[in-house]
């Protein structure tokens, strides 16, 4: 698992954790039920105050995405499976909005898109 | 929450110089930062906490116990770091172990070894040919070695270099590693608090300017940069202090989400650094 975080960063660092960490949720990167690092440990490795890892496993079980338990530590909460799924898909449609936004501005056409879409996919 | 450190209307005055009643609490499980210009009251404060000089008024409570009237029992439990080397210079570091080992129930010589190992401290050496940085790291040794739940620490970073002083910094995350444990410390340096303290006390003239969480001072605090026409129609109260110059003015706010409203792209906003901080602070009580 990697958390890279940016000093220089706009975003506060607690909330480049949490989206870090809900991309590693949603990729599968982090499974279900796994045991994350303990808030102290992760603030030990990244060299940042403890209150900052609090306050980033904090929103991220608001947001549904762990679960902490007293005494033994945070988990990667079982997500919703259709949730999980149309969280993936949103993931999919960005990439290809992207890749049509891209597309347009060399005005290619639907059909050379699906063509090139459809070799790849074969590819992959 | 519990408070292993908590201070209620302290005040001590010298001839040319008071602390003027200040509060600070620190929780258990967390670092603090107290930071402010050279004579702001910060080494009079820790003295005050460590009982090695005498209150005129306030409380001090250390693992909620006064301070003066269980002196024994709280100063088991604290390891202090001074900024300045108070042992006895002819002895070697393995001679002036014994003697600070007795003085405490809880001395631990596994952890002392332990930490001497890690720190490469020459046992044989007389302490003064220890260089600055290994005297602050023996005294570091001592501190950690006898099961102390409060490090308290009175500029253990200065004059030290950047390599020990980012030791030192891994050494206090280790440290709260154990969430009953806490660390108060003092500095002018204020880039040693910048990655892992938790909250920031910055002290002025014998006052506390503010005690807060350092992230809420790095997320919402902002260093404001613009053109001088600006400050014609600007709300003062929302500067904690300007600075001008030939060509624009550079400001502090306190909610750079605010001021990013009221002034769109007509400004530049940058997170401020403690050091930012503390001298807009600072400047600002001494032009009042």
């Amino acid at each position: 698992m990697n958390i890279i975080i940016s000093n220089q960063s706009d975003k506060p660092i607690y909330e480049q954790i949490t989206d870090q960490m809900k991309n590693l949720i949603i990729n599968g990167e982090l499974s279900e039920s796994e045991l994350l690092p303990s808030i102290r440990n992760l603030a030990k490795e990244l060299q940042i105050s403890v209150i900052t890892t609090k306050r980033a496993y904090e929103e991220l079980e608001r947001d549904g995405y762990i679960v902490s338990i007293p005494g033994k530590g945070s988990y990667v909460k079982p997500q919703n499976k259709e949730l999980l799924k149309e969280a993936r898909i949103r993931i999919v449609e960005d990439k290809m909005a992207e890749a049509i936004s891209a597309a347009k501005t060399i005005n290619m056409s639907l059909e050379e898109l699906q063509q090139i879409l459809r070799l790849l996919y074969e590819e992959v | 929450m519990e408070s292993i450190l908590e201070i209620k209307g302290l005040k001590k005055s010298f001839k040319d110089f008071s602390l003027k009643g200040i509060d600070i609490t620190l929780e258990k499980g967390y670092i603090m930062g107290f930071i402010g210009p050279n004579g702001a009251g910060k080494t009079t404060t820790i003295k005050l906490i460590m009982n090695l000089m005498k209150k005129d008024a306030g409380v001090i409570k250390v693992f909620g116990l006064d301070n003066v009237k269980y002196e024994l029992d709280v100063k088991q439990k604290i390891g202090f770091v001074y900024d300045e080397n108070n042992y006895y210079e002819e002895l070697t570091i393995s001679e002036m172990k014994r003697i600070v080992a007795s003085f405490y129930k809880t001395w631990d010589d596994s952890a002392f070894n332990k930490y001497i190992g890690e720190f490469r401290l020459p046992l044989k050496k007389k302490i003064k040919d220890l260089s600055k940085g290994m005297k602050m790291k023996f005294s570091l040794a001592v501190a950690l070695s006898h099961n102390a739940d409060l490090l308290i620490m009175d500029e253990p970073t200065s004059g030290l270099d950047p390599l020990v002083r980012r030791e030192l910094l891994e050494i206090l995350s280790q440290i709260i590693q154990d969430e009953n444990k806490a660390v108060f410390f003092s500095t002018h340096i204020t880039s040693d608090l910048e990655k892992i303290a938790d909250y920031v006390t910055l002290i002025n003239d014998g006052e506390i300017v503010l005690s807060l969480e350092k992230d809420e001072l790095i997320n919402n605090y902002g260093l404001v940069r613009g053109g001088k026409e600006l400050l014609n129609n600007v709300n003062s109260k929302d500067f904690i202090d300007i600075r001008e110059n030939q060509f624009g003015f550079e400001a502090l706010v306190k909610d750079k989400n605010q001021t990013r409203k009221a002034y769109k792209d007509k400004i530049i906003i940058e997170k401020p650094s403690l050091e930012d901080v503390m001298l807009y602070y600072t400047r600002r009580c001494r032009n009042v």
